[in-house]
């Protein structure tokens, strides 16, 4: 029972998902992508990084890799996968979850804390909180605005699969509080079942004590 | 079978935000041109051999399908000229 983080060539944020999970006790090995996803894996953690260079899209290569056949296969069977930064953006490029991640409303890469409103609690990965909590995590990205149509973002309204959304420190959904322009400030989203997410901030980069805040801790314990 | 060069061009969807062609633009504004607006494209070309251009065409768009284009934000369009 061991949570598998698919490293990718330019994967990055691999070792420090590696730290959070086993700092929460959860059982974690990097995996190279390439040779494929072990037959016993828990769960599924697509690290951040800049896979492939985000050559072509950010995500886009990754997203084509033959472990993503596996993933998404494990995905469908009910197995946890969790997809950070990159990893949101190779879910989304790979069909994982809806929607696409494209380049911030500034056209800059954007490092800093945000606050995420909690909007569905009922999911592995929210569990932790309830609706409407307010979490302070980091986001590091270049691509991070969601996009996705107008009438798919209203059947994703409908059906809870919005998971975060980019607030102020009150809660309030707000364009000052939306750091790169993503559509109805959402931050993450749940694929097809709740098993499967994802979510430009990083949890995992919040979930030391001795670095910080550890608002993310929730997030990760969807792999309990 | 003919040799055939497949050009596909990607673009935004009107109506999604192009951070990148607006910084684009205000560059040009600030060397002193005059624009209304500017959009920018992704063009990929891609060399193949085919038994005809329909199939050559069928096989790109198969690329901007599957990898070339994200439907979800792009258009795109096929053009195929013999090599």
């Amino acid at each position: 029972m061991t949570v598998a983080i698919v490293r990718f060539g330019g994967s990055n944020c691999d070792r420090d998902a590696l730290r959070a999970l086993e700092h929460l006790g959860i059982d974690a090995e990097i995996v190279w992508h390439d040779d494929g996803l072990p037959a016993d894996a828990s769960g599924v953690v697509i690290p951040g990084g800049f896979s492939y260079g985000d050559y072509l899209r950010a995500g886009a290569m990754a997203a084509r890799a033959p472990i993503m056949d596996e993933i998404r296969a494990a995905a469908e069977e009910g197995t946890p996968v969790l997809g950070v930064c990159n990893g949101a953006q190779i879910g989304s490029e790979g069909g994982l979850t809806p929607g696409a991640f494209t380049t911030n409303r500034s056209a800059r890469f954007q490092c800093e804390p945000v606050h995420l409103r909690v909007e569905n609690a009922e999911t592995p990965w929210t569990e932790a909180f309830e609706e409407g909590d307010v979490i302070e995590v980091p986001i590091a990205h270049g691509e991070g605005r969601f996009e996705l149509p107008d009438d798919h973002l209203e059947t994703l309204n409908d059906e809870d699969r919005v998971l975060f959304r980019y607030c102020d420190a009150d809660g309030n959904v707000t364009d000052e509080a939306n750091p790169n322009g993503s559509k109805e400030n959402v931050a993450g989203v749940l694929g097809a079942d709740d098993n499967v997410a994802v979510l430009m901030p990083h949890p995992e980069r919040a979930s030391l004590p001795d670095i910080g805040p550890t608002d993310g801790q929730g997030v990760l314990l969807g792999f309990q | 079978m003919t040799a055939y060069t497949a050009t596909v061009t990607v673009r935004l969807k009107r109506g999604v935000l192009d951070p990148e062609a607006e910084t684009t633009q205000q560059a040009l504004e600030r060397l002193g041109f005059e624009l209304e607006d500017l959009r920018s494209a992704d063009r990929f070309e891609v060399d193949l051999d085919a038994a005809d251009a329909a199939d050559a065409e069928a096989r790109a768009t198969e690329m901007a399908e599957r990898l070339l284009a994200n439907p979800t934000i792009h258009d795109y369009t096929v053009e195929v000229a013999e090599a």
